[in-house]
């Protein structure tokens, strides 16, 4: 007789072979989430033997703190702008892609090669692009006679040319998502709205975007929790500046963590931003249940 | 998905003229805006400073010269930035292919109490931003004595809850009579998984390390913080301070990022059908 019918060979095997993986999330994933959160609610600048309890102090400070909601705003603005682009640029470079045109495979190769290129070494290119007296956009745009902006130079636009970086990185990925949504669509939908008159647009309309949905859900999503988390590029392009205009939270939160040695408060910082991230998260699961049942 | 096979027009029938005509120009707009960049990059890297700073933007180099490329690799430690970055991006993809399907095995094969709730928490972890975790992460390094090492740079980024569950997904594909018939030859649990399901995924092994060397030869985050010392710099560190320390040589900048990106865009190219595959397998998570 079995003194325990459940602890058998086959759960000691597999408690066994998944024991590495409960070590290293513990460590590396639920260890760090407990103890950021058990930080934010102190003071430490990593010098001091232990960290001091300063309660909500960290978050009350948070709201006060301008440049943490300039941060905050900016980038929400990076995010609705990146993510707008995304949609109009990716959807249209998936319906292209979708056409049969000759070298179809060599276009959806190139389209897709920002996707595999670290932002790193974008964001160097984009700077040199980018610059005001022998970057490629103002020769350019000398040539046609126009006196082109100081781009990351220049408070007003330093985001947008941010922006307009990451949105040369992500389309293509995100086309390539559309793609494989539009791949999903039966083509029965598209003949039988062709024998009934339907024209281009109609099709467009009535076919491609409602069942699209969920893809297109799928994609704001994903891009706007990206775009939160955008760091490599504002390091690199901008360090924030110029004057504070594209710190973003990240950006700010590796500041205060990594330049101040500010422990806590960047842990409440972090904190925020995972509630932000959850958010969105859960969000995109409804949409989803939603999308699904319609 | 099958992008390879032969496709129908679907939306417009038979194009006409005119819209043949607009959709080429559509995507030879889209290429010239893509390609730009690189072609720009690697012009800038073939040029003589006094042709970069002429004044005049030309994207074929008058004349081609491979000073910058020379300059990059005495001036600074661009050897052992590659270096660096091989050994890391190696051993993570090496052991994030292992420890995957280890990991995965179980919840692919076995029955037993927790399955359900232990997978939900290692698919669970990826919805906490790595940033959010970062501080106390470069704590315990810390702790370990382990900033500005390889294992600090590595160890935390030995499992992926992504390679767990796309090799989960691959594993649950494959016929369990294959096993069933090892299992009662008397072959035991870990040499059935070595010996008979870990030849068969060959296809899921090559996209997970793809993406895990990709991925890994790109971050930067993580090596920005656990990383202290010059010599422990991986190419993204060194690029990524280059642009203060050397904002006037472009053309060597430029060509120390064309190298920077060479690995990555040639594993890309070669190797695309399993980034296709890799796509299609982590939008299932949908």
């Amino acid at each position: 007789m079995p003194r325990f019918r459940w602890w058998n060979e086959e759960t000691r095997f597999a408690w066994l072979s998944l024991l590495p993986a409960l070590v290293f999330f513990g460590t590396f994933v639920g260890f760090p989430f407990a103890y950021s959160f058990y930080l934010s609610f102190h003071e430490w600048n990593m010098m001091a033997e232990t960290p001091t309890w300063v309660g909500l102090e960290n978050y009350t400070a948070l709201i006060r703190e301008p440049e943490f909601l300039r941060s905050l705003a900016q980038t929400a603005v990076f995010t609705v702008g990146i993510t707008a682009c995304i949609v109009v640029f990716s959807l249209g470079t998936a319906l292209l892609l979708d056409q049969k045109l000759r070298w179809i495979k060599l276009y959806r190769t190139i389209f897709y090669l920002p996707a595999v290129t670290s932002l790193v070494a974008i964001g160097i290119v984009w700077v040199w692009m980018f610059d005001p007296q022998h970057g490629l956009i103002n020769q350019a745009l000398r040539g046609v006679g126009i006196d082109g902006p100081l781009w990351l130079a220049d408070t007003r636009i330093a985001l947008l040319s941010l922006i307009i970086t990451a949105a040369w990185r992500n389309v293509g990925y995100f086309a390539t998502i559309f793609l494989a949504g539009l791949q999903g669509i039966d083509n029965t939908y598209y003949e039988a709205a062709r024998i009934d008159g339907a024209g281009a647009w109609a099709s467009f309309r009535r076919i491609t975007l409602p069942l699209l949905k969920p893809t297109i859900v799928f994609v704001v999503v994903m891009s706007v929790i990206l775009s939160f988390q955008v760091f490599a590029l504002v390091y690199v392009m901008t360090s924030g500046g110029p004057a504070g205009s594209t710190s973003v939270l990240v950006f700010y939160l590796y500041q205060q963590a990594f330049t101040y040695f500010r422990m806590g408060y960047a842990s409440a910082v972090g904190y925020v931003l995972f509630v932000i991230i959850f958010v969105l998260t859960l969000l995109q699961f409804k949409a989803f249940g939603r999308t699904v049942e319609a | 998905m099958t992008p390879a096979a032969p496709r129908r027009h679907r939306r417009l029938g038979e194009p006409t003229l005119p819209v043949t005509v607009i959709l080429y120009a559509l995507v030879f707009l889209g290429l010239a805006v893509t390609l730009l960049p690189y072609l720009w990059m690697l012009s800038s890297s073939f040029k003589p400073n006094v042709e970069i700073f002429s004044g005049t933007a030309q994207l074929i180099p008058s004349q081609p010269i491979l000073d910058n490329y020379v300059n990059a690799v005495t001036r600074q430690p661009v050897g052992r930035a590659i270096l660096n970055s091989i050994i890391v991006a190696g051993v993570e993809t090496f052991a994030v292919v292992v420890t995957s399907v280890f990991t995965a095995y179980p919840f692919a094969r076995l029955r037993f109490p927790g399955r359900e709730v232990i997978f939900m928490l290692i698919l669970g972890t990826m919805m906490i931003p790595s940033q959010v975790t970062m501080i106390p992460t470069f704590i315990l390094m810390k702790w370990f004595g382990w900033i500005d090492t390889y294992q600090g740079l590595i160890v935390p980024r030995v499992m992926a809850p992504l390679g767990i569950f796309l090799m989960r997904q691959f594993l649950l594909t494959l016929p369990k009579e294959l096993e069933e018939a090892a299992r009662i030859d008397g072959c035991g649990r870990l040499r059935t998984l070595l010996y008979v399901l870990v030849p068969l995924t060959g296809p899921a092994v090559a996209t997970l390390a793809i993406f895990t060397f990709t991925a890994s030869w790109n971050e930067f985050f993580w090596p920005l913080i656990v990383v202290q010392s010059n010599e422990m710099w991986t190419i993204q560190l060194l690029i990524a301070q280059l642009k203060a320390a050397e904002a006037t040589d472009w053309g060597m900048v430029m060509a120390i990022v064309s190298l920077s990106v060479l690995p990555t865009v040639a594993i890309y190219v070669m190797l695309q059908r399993y980034f296709v595959k890799g796509i299609a397998m982590s939008g299932l998570k949908g």
